[in-house]
């Protein structure tokens, strides 16, 4: 009797000493069977693009609380800073699947996401960009990668879109533009899908001068004179948020006030530039992947985010990183497993309707890229960002043009 | 393009190369005396810049009337940091200087970063968007004041190192090291003085340049990368060498940016640095190597 | 030459570096895949490190833009990949001599013109950052929008197009980093590296005794670049993807340089052992961190710059002189 307890307690022993070299040696393992979806969230939080990759990591700090309200399954956020570095944003992607990361989301710039994209694929883990806009990502034969944001073409292509709705709706258009873009990865994307994209829209502009400026500029004001000097009527931009809050001093300083500001990425909308620039920020319009504000989940994000911090507004940065996560929830609930090949699997199939971007919803190609996802046009109006275009996400009518930035108080 | 553009762009350049110039001429005062390159010049900048920020934010005090609070500031730390870190590697090779300080400039940026985190901070005076406007000239205010104020600032210091005694004395400790330790001067002191000289310089000019460009805490690596630029143009360890080659970069990236494509500016800048060094290794106004 | 590569060494420097080479072939079997990944940073590191540590460590030439060849030999490579399916260690044969020729020209106009010093640091930075800026610009190499390569045969190793799994990178690196370390000693016995030890100490002295010292120097440039230049193709094609602001970013350079400084300059040992301890460190810092739950952007570098900080104002000439005193395996001439 009291050996074969014995026994009992030294196998039950053993087990458990078993078990505890297992959660060392394997977390990923023990940790998978049921309960919540462990999700490693790689941004770029430190470094050069710190301030995207921490407003990115308020989408994804959101997700897990608002997930569950829809009533999809637990998620667990291992957040790893890439710091802006491509060796890093390797390493971190390691680093989370060996302590038991089943599904990656990440990184907001093409050559951390390049490198995090190989190690998903050799580990069979599913990848979910949120943002990063280089068309090599998705064509790279990849089984294990997916994109729900648009590439750098299809941006293009909503924006002309988009513009020609516009104009067609005030009556109105620019004969000429000027074509500034900061020299980076999207940027270059942008000015090279520029000279493709265009010529399928007959748009009723041409483009004066295209001015290309440094990433890290200290100063516009060169730029701004060469552009004003090209005596056009609007002023076309791809900018990052810095050089939109350069540009916008410059061109008051340099009292010259475009007919309009037509941006297609980032800078124009973010809260900074609203927040710092204050009446001096009203009147561009941004051509971006954006939120439909008639959609349930954006107002549910919306609210969300108010709660969480109520100086920021919802913008491109929170959505896609948001959605990244849906998307990972959303196969976790189809799969039934945090196996990475069955999640895998249930993200192929993926067709979530209710979300928050423009468009009928998430759905990934064969490539892995959701090729259905729309921009939308949003204008700076008082310190709100109002949706003019596409039709079924607009609550507001384009103001054209811009007023005079030295009328303004 | 038309003629006034050129004007427009030349003057912007002057302006700006000259509140660059101060901030170089931080690092070449430095230089010029203790041998040391502050690799941590830009982040000791961002210092001075977020202090101007906070002093905004929080106090509505013009940067122009903190110029000289945060130069105190900056001195206080400069002298400190000389004291306390650099001054044992005085005598020691380069590379670990340069260790020494990239270490200081890691640490720096990410406490900045921690603390302020990582967006762009600006200051928004009632002169921020001002501009003058002569015919077809329009000069932008702030960088008129800034680069009044570079001027000024540069005078004050060149009085003090030509005209008060414990400024002739570090000059002395520049010029002979040993002379200087013969006749009895306190060289670690003066040494300590000039690292505060020079970290003031870098306050005064951040405390300006807020007014034209936003901070974040990553700025630093480019404007250190800048202020080599300048003072090896204009000659390490030469006061007014600093400014004119201040003034030398900013004009030749702004005809730069008119004439070719902006975004290959700077490259215009290295080639200058590049032609200077192998032509006259001491800068323009810099005193022949021995 | 195996004979010139083992004169004169302790017994005990042999036994430990058979070990630690033993050690390091085993690895792959007993680390995961993560640690795998970390060790293929080092040894990276350790690799340019030690290449950097040719220039500045044997012939006192300080480079601040040893970037630049890293970008040379990344882009050459990859570009002769991408654009006409040239394997690797073909462009390799390209990519040395372009890398090579480059540091011959920075070498050429600075020694000529007697630019030296802190000078001629900053003239190594102004180079880099002008090939940044001008990569950034050249449609051919993609500009700033990046290089990629395809990576669709990952099924299988082939070492001869370098497409394969971690494990494949790992021993390529390692093999490199061996072949650069016995390089060095070579060098370092040889009488270029006897000359350049010379010039190091005092190029004035050097040049009275009668070494051509323009000569030596450049050697030294253009067997760093060159040796530089392979860290280059083995970054392109391990992430398969470059950017100009990645590749000839003066981080690079300062990545580069770290190991070396920390491990101690001018040690055959040094470059190595600085790359182990600079992202051992980040790593485990990085861990710790993890470990607490604290996740604040920032806070490792921090602690991180800490830790430079202390090793360089603890141990100015590096960790590894005194260590190896310590185990009895000094190395000669030091």
């Amino acid at each position: 009797m009291t050996r074969i307890s014995m026994q009992a307690n030294r196998r039950r022993m053993l087990a458990g000493a078993a078990a505890t070299a297992a959660t060392l040696a394997a977390p990923a393992i023990l940790r998978a069977a049921g309960g919540a979806l462990r999700v490693g969230v790689l941004l770029p939080r430190s470094g050069f693009e710190a301030g995207i990759g921490q407003d990115c990591q308020r989408g994804a700090d959101l997700a897990p609380a608002i997930l569950k309200s829809l009533g999809l399954p637990d998620i667990t956020l291992m957040n790893a800073d890439t710091e802006s570095n491509v060796d890093t944003a390797r390493a971190r992607a390691e680093k989370l699947i060996g302590d038991g990361a089943q599904l990656l989301v990440g990184a907001f710039d093409s050559g951390q996401t390049t490198a995090i994209a190989q190690v998903a694929e050799q580990k069979g883990i599913p990848f979910v960009i949120n943002i990063a806009a280089a068309p090599a990502i998705t064509e790279q034969g990849y089984k294990f990668v997916f994109r729900n944001f648009p590439t750098a073409p299809m941006i293009l292509g909503d924006a002309f879109a988009n513009q020609k709705n516009i104009f067609a709706a005030i009556g109105a258009a620019p004969k000429s533009v000027v074509f500034m873009h900061v020299n980076d990865t999207f940027g270059t994307a942008m000015a090279k899908g520029i000279g493709a994209v265009m010529p399928k829209f007959n748009m009723p502009y041409t483009i004066a001068e295209e001015i290309a400026y440094d990433p890290a500029a200290r100063d516009l004001s060169v730029e701004v004179a060469k552009a004003k000097a090209a005596d056009a009527d609007a002023l076309l931009v791809v900018s990052r948020l810095n050089d939109a809050m350069l540009l916008t001093r410059e061109l008051v300083k340099q009292r010259w006030t475009p007919q309009a500001i037509l941006s297609m990425g980032p800078g124009w909308y973010d809260d900074q530039y609203l927040k710092t620039l204050g009446s001096l920020a009203d009147g561009p319009i941004s051509f971006v992947p954006w939120y439909d504000p008639h959609k349930k989940l954006t107002q549910v994000l919306e609210a969300a985010l108010a709660k969480a911090d109520s100086n920021v507004n919802l913008n491109t940065n929170h959505i896609f990183t948001f959605e990244a996560l849906l998307v990972a929830a959303d196969a976790y609930r189809r799969a039934g497993s945090t196996d990475p090949k069955a999640l895998a699997a249930a993200i192929r199939t993926t067709n979530i309707t209710d979300n928050v971007s423009i468009g009928p919803g998430i759905a990934f190609n064969a490539k892995g890229q959701n090729d259905k996802v729309k921009d939308g046009a949003i204008q700076n109006r008082g310190g709100k960002l109002l949706t003019l275009a596409p039709k079924d996400a607009a609550n507001a009518k384009p103001e054209w043009p811009m007023r005079s930035y030295l009328s303004r108080g | 393009m038309p003629l006034e553009v050129y004007f427009n762009v030349v003057i912007g350049g002057v302006l700006t190369g000259l509140v660059y110039g101060l901030m170089a001429l931080g690092l070449s005062v430095i230089f010029g005396v203790v041998r040391v390159v502050n690799f941590a010049h830009g982040e000791m900048m961002t210092i001075a810049m977020f202090i101007a920020v906070l002093a905004f934010s929080a106090l509505h005090l013009d940067p122009l009337i903190m110029l000289i609070p945060i130069a105190a500031v900056m001195f206080v730390f400069g002298y400190a940091l000389q004291v306390a870190l650099i001054n044992p590697f005085i005598r020691r090779p380069e590379h670990t200087q340069f260790l020494l300080l990239v270490a200081l400039a890691i640490i720096i940026a990410n406490t900045l970063l921690i603390i302020f985190g990582p967006d762009a901070r600006s200051v928004q005076t009632a002169y921020a968007l001002d501009s003058f406007q002569l015919g077809p000239i329009i000069i932008d205010a702030a960088k008129v004041y800034a680069g009044a104020a570079a001027i000024l600032f540069t005078v004050a210091l060149f009085a003090f190192f030509r005209l008060t005694l414990v400024g002739k004395a570090i000059r002395a400790c520049a010029d002979n090291y040993t002379g200087a330790l013969v006749v009895g001067l306190d060289v670690q002191r003066l040494y300590a003085l000039t690292f505060g000289l020079g970290a003031a310089c870098v306050g005064a000019a951040g405390a300006m340049l807020v007014l034209v460009v936003d901070v974040t805490p990553m700025l630093g690596p480019s404007y250190t990368l800048l202020a080599f630029v300048i003072v090896i143009t204009g000659g390490l360890g030469s006061m007014p060498g600093a400014l004119v080659g201040g003034v030398l970069i900013g004009v030749t990236e702004a005809l730069a940016g008119l004439l070719f494509t902006p975004s290959a500016k700077s490259m215009f800048a290295f080639a200058i640095l590049v032609l200077v060094l192998l032509f006259r290794p001491q800068g323009l106004l810099g005193r022949r190597l021995s | 030459m195996i004979a010139r590569l083992t004169t004169g060494v302790v017994r005990r420097s042999t036994v430990l570096l058979a070990l630690l080479l033993g050690a390091l072939v085993a690895a792959p079997w007993f680390v995961n895949d993560y640690l795998l990944t970390v060790l293929i940073l080092i040894l990276y590191f350790a690799y340019a490190g030690q290449a950097w540590n040719i220039m500045m460590g044997f012939a006192g030439q300080l480079s601040l833009g040893h970037a630049i060849y890293v970008g040379l030999g990344g882009y050459v490579a990859a570009t002769l990949f991408v654009r006409f399916g040239v394997a690797p260690w073909l462009g390799l044969l390209a990519a040395i001599p372009i890398a090579a020729a480059a540091g011959a020209f920075i070498g050429f106009l600075a020694f000529r013109f007697g630019v030296a010093g802190v000078y001629f640091a900053i003239l190594t930075i102004a180079f880099a950052e002008f090939a940044r800026i001008g990569f950034d610009h050249w449609d051919l190499v993609n500009a700033s929008s990046g290089l990629f390569l395809p990576v669709r045969e990952y099924a299988h190793n082939d070492l001869w197009r370098l497409r394969g799994d971690p494990t494949m990178f790992y021993y390529v690196i390692l093999a490199a980093t061996v072949v650069a370390f016995a390089l060095c000693r070579l060098l370092l016995r040889s009488r270029v590296g006897y000359f350049w030890l010379a010039i190091r100490e005092d190029e004035q002295a050097a040049r009275a005794a009668g070494i051509d010292t323009f000569r030596y120097k450049m050697y030294a440039v253009m067997i760093s670049a060159a040796v530089t230049a392979f860290a280059g193709v083995f970054y392109a094609f391990f992430y398969n993807n470059l950017f100009p602001e990645q590749v000839f970013g003066i981080s690079r350079s300062i990545g580069i340089i770290l190991g070396p400084i920390i491990g101690g300059v001018g040690t055959l040992f040094g470059p190595i052992l600085g790359a182990f301890v600079l992202t051992g460190l980040a790593e485990t810092l990085n861990s710790v961190m993890t470990a607490f739950g604290l996740d604040l952007p920032g806070a490792t570098q921090v602690f991180y710059g800490i830790c430079l900080l202390l090793v360089v104002v603890a141990l100015p000439d590096g960790v590894w002189p005194p260590l190896a005193r310590r185990l009895g395996v000094a190395e000669d001439g030091k």
